[in-house]
């Protein structure tokens, strides 16, 4: 059986999807962490942000943090989804779904994999702002 | 020796290319082909620092990049 769903997408992220992958009557709880695009960034509106990847270098990083997740807490299944191109606010760049027998574990893997994820899978986001556009995180 | 070097994020934007054949005299460590790629890519100074990814795998600064290796210059990642 496949513990794991890793995918990159240009269309709209499904958040049913990554529930129903990683449901089982075997386990007691399911966490979710559903990112979604703030109006604002430093209290200057955001229009949009750009999500752009490399992405087979992306699938195998976040394929990574899955498979660590499986051996470093006592969880059943994870997916990571993440999206890629023009997102409005509101819109959801990024979806993990962990189930566990005990909710503490799904909590637990939940985090490590957003919080890996920030630091390790190569995509990026240009903000849109009214007046300009900045790549996050790439400025001295 | 060829390569090729891929351009990602902000590094896609200071460069104007997502994607150059690049040629280099000797196998250079990732470290050393860094200050090679400042000097040839001086705009590459506007990013306060990058990672280097060989054939898809973040790479040490003492790995040896050999002919025919896919080289990605990573900008500090802002997934999520």
């Amino acid at each position: 059986m496949n513990y794991t769903s890793i995918k990159i997408s240009s269309s709209n992220l499904n958040l049913q999807d990554c529930y129903n992958f990683v449901q089982d009557a075997s386990c007691g709880g399911i966490a979710l962490f559903v990112g979604t695009v703030r109006n604002a960034t430093k209290n200057k509106e955001v229009k949009l942000l750009d999500f752009s990847g490399y992405e087979p270098m992306a699938i195998k990083e976040m394929q990574k943090i899955a498979d660590i997740a499986l051996e470093k807490f006592p969880i059943h299944k994870i997916a990571i989804h993440h999206a890629v191109g023009e997102l409005k606010v509101g819109d959801i760049p990024v979806i993990i779904a962990v189930s566990s027998a005990h909710r503490k574990a799904a909590f637990e893997a939940c985090e490590f994999a957003i919080d890996t994820l920030k630091e390790t899978v190569p995509i990026w986001k240009k903000e849109h702002f009214e007046d300009g556009e900045v790549w996050v995180n790439s400025h001295p | 020796m060829k390569i090729q070097l891929l351009f990602f994020g902000i590094a896609k934007d200071l460069i104007g290319e997502n994607s150059i054949n690049f040629e280099l005299n000797t196998p250079e460590t990732v470290d050393n082909l860094k200050e090679i790629l400042i000097e040839q890519f001086p705009n590459l100074k506007n990013i306060h620092q990058f990672a280097i990814a060989v054939n898809e795998e973040y790479a040490d600064n003492d790995l040896l990049i050999n002919n025919g290796d896919v080289v990605a210059i990573i900008p500090p990642v802002s997934g999520g």
